[in-house]
């Protein structure tokens, strides 16, 4: 047992922090914290260009499809290096959710047609799972779909759609038949988001921001060959996105930069005379916090070498998502503290400058939106529930 | 022993959760927040007429003589509709400081119009760097042939941006963290000099960052003693932190009711998801908070009252609990209302930002337990 990287694991991370020392400026650092939509959409649609040039904009993916075939190692090298810059990752709901179903149970016609432009990020997506009366329980969902010669006619609603106010396409759970138990009617749609019938409505979430939405869909004409693999079988390559989600949801990288800010910040702020980070009631709250970082960690890279050498990410990933997600809120709810009585300062608020303070609204922003992880992604309920069973053999 | 409300005290309370119930709902609250300041002078005026703008004040001067356990009755009611005028800015911090220790003069000038509504108030006492210590000031007011010219800023100033009149801490001797040679000082909020940010916060409140350029105020304008101002500073916040405990009490009610409510109307898997005992354990767990922040809050009023030696162990010990099930109650009122509990529209996330700025008012959790700690142990 050891950890230490190997000679061209090293090399690999030399290429890695030359890349972004010159690929990610200032420039785009400043558009990427843009609150507003119009600065920060193009922002993105660059940076993930400029990984894709460099071939590194999937790491995740086959070699064969445009991934980078890294081992573990070489992934941990990379998110931790990206996180260190402070660099937000990619937009998930193509490179990380959609992409993969895609490769793995799509047609070639459906590889040619939506990969490349994925790759490219030539073309936005987000996700249609949840529905106003079907979260935790998702395989209650309602939206049908009914086959209409070449076509299936989509009547529903999803809902908790982040950016489909940006997207193209949008990949959706179905239900293609009321026959049998619930989760075996359920097929998997891609649907173009310009399709008439298709109306999205916005909702402001608790950071007082809009990337949620409602999407509704009125007697939507979608061809039959925009459906993955057989009708009926959605829900086995749901279950298989979901646990690909959850392996990234643990978030380990962008949690020790958290952290670091934490230090950082907490060396700056002076508290009755000395500095926060020396008050022991402070340094209690944050080791605690630390402890449990390190130990996802590892935890992580076990999940991640147990995958790498054949095992496929099953509960496991519950136990990430879980501990993950947990680890994300104290780190949020931690920065918060230490930004005192400016923590509840809204976006929008009088320059740093002005205020007398410089994090502030950005730690709100974080904490308030950061409460969605324990819920988004499979409630972290629903993730013990999946624990208790898969593992615990309750 | 007894843990009742005299009938008085009911009456109040129930004046205060009809109004609130009649006449302050959700959608009022919304658009009231959504104002440009934040608050609703018509409404002030009722409170007026209602006679609770009155409550702590002596009655020479118009007031009801209200104790601690009145304003507490008040606070929690309000707590209840996240009522956004500010009783807490105008009446006990402004108020109290004028009524603890100004000088007659001030005090027959200025305490009649808060009860009436027709004057606001604000206590201006935080600087950048000061954090939760009240005691770091470095404006300055300097003594001269006219009074005090006072120079300096103050940041997160409550109701900074609406009130007429300004109470402002500064530092007359001693050097920056020094708990003596601070001075307090009534200023009005239009005096030559005084300029103000205003921005908004989280919890819907409109706050002012002030800054005081050679401000001139007349010697009589101190408001107690010369170089005393922490005492009567600490007198009053400790009893603005009852209040707001009270207030939060209100809130931390709120949110478990909704939340026990909210599991017996959303179904999953077939049934409502307050059946299953995962969660109804974690809702009891949330009553257990409420129970335990409501006695120490009973604890904290019966101190105060009785003017016990331990009145402010009992008030950090109880500022400690409501940082904690402040957050342990929210937290999971978020959670079980799962997507709806993160959005805007829903009220959930309105009362937890009002608690999380509770907690970040007169100091957070920890610092009330470093406070408890060196009373109680050293």
């Amino acid at each position: 047992m050891d950890t230490a990287f190997a000679p061209d694991d090293i090399a690999f991370r030399d290429e890695v922090v030359a890349f972004f020392d010159s690929a990610y400026d200032e420039d785009i650092e400043s558009r990427l914290a843009s609150p507003d939509p119009d600065i920060f959409k193009p922002a993105i649609v660059e940076w993930q260009k400029r990984l894709n040039e460099r071939g590194w904009i999937a790491p995740g993916w086959p070699q064969e499809f445009g991934g980078t075939g890294w081992d573990a190692a070489k992934d941990f090298i990379f998110e931790s290096e990206r996180s260190k810059r402070g660099i937000r990752d990619v937009i998930p709901f193509g490179l990380k959710m959609v992409g993969p179903v895609i490769y793995t149970f799509g047609t070639d016609e459906q590889k040619e047609r939506f990969l490349p432009k994925i790759l490219a990020s030539d073309e936005w997506w987000c996700q249609g799972y949840s529905e106003p009366g079907a979260g935790s329980d998702l395989a209650s969902l309602k939206t049908r779909a009914v086959r209409d010669g070449d076509d299936y006619i989509i009547n529903g609603a999803k809902i908790w759609t982040s950016y489909a106010q940006f997207s193209d396409w949008i990949f959706c759970l179905v239900r293609t038949s009321t026959e049998g138990k619930k989760q075996a009617g359920i097929s998997f749609l891609l649907i173009d988001m310009k399709t008439p019938g298709i109306k999205v409505n916005p909702i402001v979430s608790i950071d007082a921001h809009h990337s949620l939405n409602e999407v509704e869909f009125n007697d939507v004409r979608v061809p039959v060959e925009n459906m993955i693999g057989e009708e009926n079988k959605g829900w086995t390559y749901a279950k298989a996105l979901l646990a690909h989600e959850r392996t990234s949801i643990a978030g380990v990288a962008d949690s020790k930069r958290g952290v670091d800010l934490i230090k950082k910040f907490a060396s700056e702020e002076v508290n009755g005379g000395s500095r926060l980070i020396d008050d022991p009631l402070f340094q209690k709250r944050l080791s605690d916090l630390e402890v449990e970082l390190m130990a996802l960690e590892f935890t992580e890279l076990r999940v991640l070498a147990s995958v790498a050498s054949g095992g496929a990410p099953g509960a496991e990933s519950s136990l990430l998502k879980i501990k993950g997600t947990e680890i994300q809120q104290a780190v949020q709810e931690l920065t918060m503290e230490v930004a005192g009585y400016f923590q509840g300062v809204l976006p929008g608020a009088p320059a740093p400058d002005v205020l007398g303070h410089e994090f502030a609204t950005g730690a709100f922003t974080s904490y308030m939106y950061g409460r969605a992880a324990t819920i988004y992604g499979g409630s972290n309920e629903v993730q013990r529930n999946i624990i208790a069973k898969a593992v615990l053999g309750l | 022993m007894n843990f009742e409300f005299t009938e008085e005290q009911v009456m109040l309370r129930d004046s205060v959760a009809r109004y609130v119930q009649d006449d302050y709902d959700w959608e009022t609250r919304v658009a009231i927040a959504n104002s440009e300041a934040g608050l609703d002078r018509a409404k002030w005026q009722t409170f007026a007429e209602l006679g609770w703008l009155s409550i702590p004040f002596a009655e020479d001067h118009g007031g009801f003589g209200g104790s601690a356990l009145d304003v507490m009755v008040v606070m929690e009611e309000l707590g209840k509709g996240l009522v956004l005028e500010p009783y807490l800015a105008t009446v006990l911090l402004y108020g109290g400081l004028l009524q603890k220790g100004a000088s007659p003069e001030l005090q027959t000038a200025h305490i009649p119009s808060i009860i009436d509504g027709s004057s606001l108030g604000a206590f201006a006492y935080l600087e950048r760097q000061s954090r939760y210590e009240i005691s770091d000031v470095l404006t300055t007011a300097k003594a001269n042939a006219d009074g005090f010219a006072i120079n300096g800023e103050k940041v997160v100033v409550f109701n900074g941006a609406s009130a007429d009149q300004l109470i402002v801490s500064a530092r007359t001797s001693c050097e920056q963290s020094d708990e003596n040679g601070i001075s307090l000082f009534l200023v009005a909020a239009d005096a030559e000099g005084v300029e103000s940010v205003s921005y908004r916060m989280m919890d819907g409140q409109v706050v002012a960052n002030i800054v005081f350029n050679n401000v001139q105020v007349p010697a009589a304008n101190l408001v107690g003693e010369l170089d005393g101002g922490h005492s009567l500073i600490n007198e009053v916040v400790r009893d603005a932190n009852l209040a707001l405990a009270a207030e939060a009490l209100g809130i931390m009610q709120q949110l478990n009711a909704k939340t026990v409510e909210y599991t017996q109307t959303r179904e999953q898997f077939g049934v409502a998801i307050g059946k299953f005992q995962a969660l109804q354990h974690r809702m009891v767990d949330t009553f257990i908070s409420y129970e335990q922040t409501k006695s120490l809050l009973y604890r904290a009023v019966c101190a105060l009252t009785d003017d016990s030696e331990d009145e402010d162990q009992a008030i950090h010990a109880l500022r400690v609990m409501v940082d904690k099930a402040g957050k342990h109650i929210f937290g999971e009122a978020i959670q079980l209302h799962g997507g709806m509990g993160i959005t805007d529209e829903l009220d959930i996330g309105h009362y937890a930002k009002r608690l999380m700025m509770i907690n970040t008012t007169f100091g957070n959790g920890d610092y009330h337990q470093a406070k408890f700690n060196a009373l109680r142990y050293n």
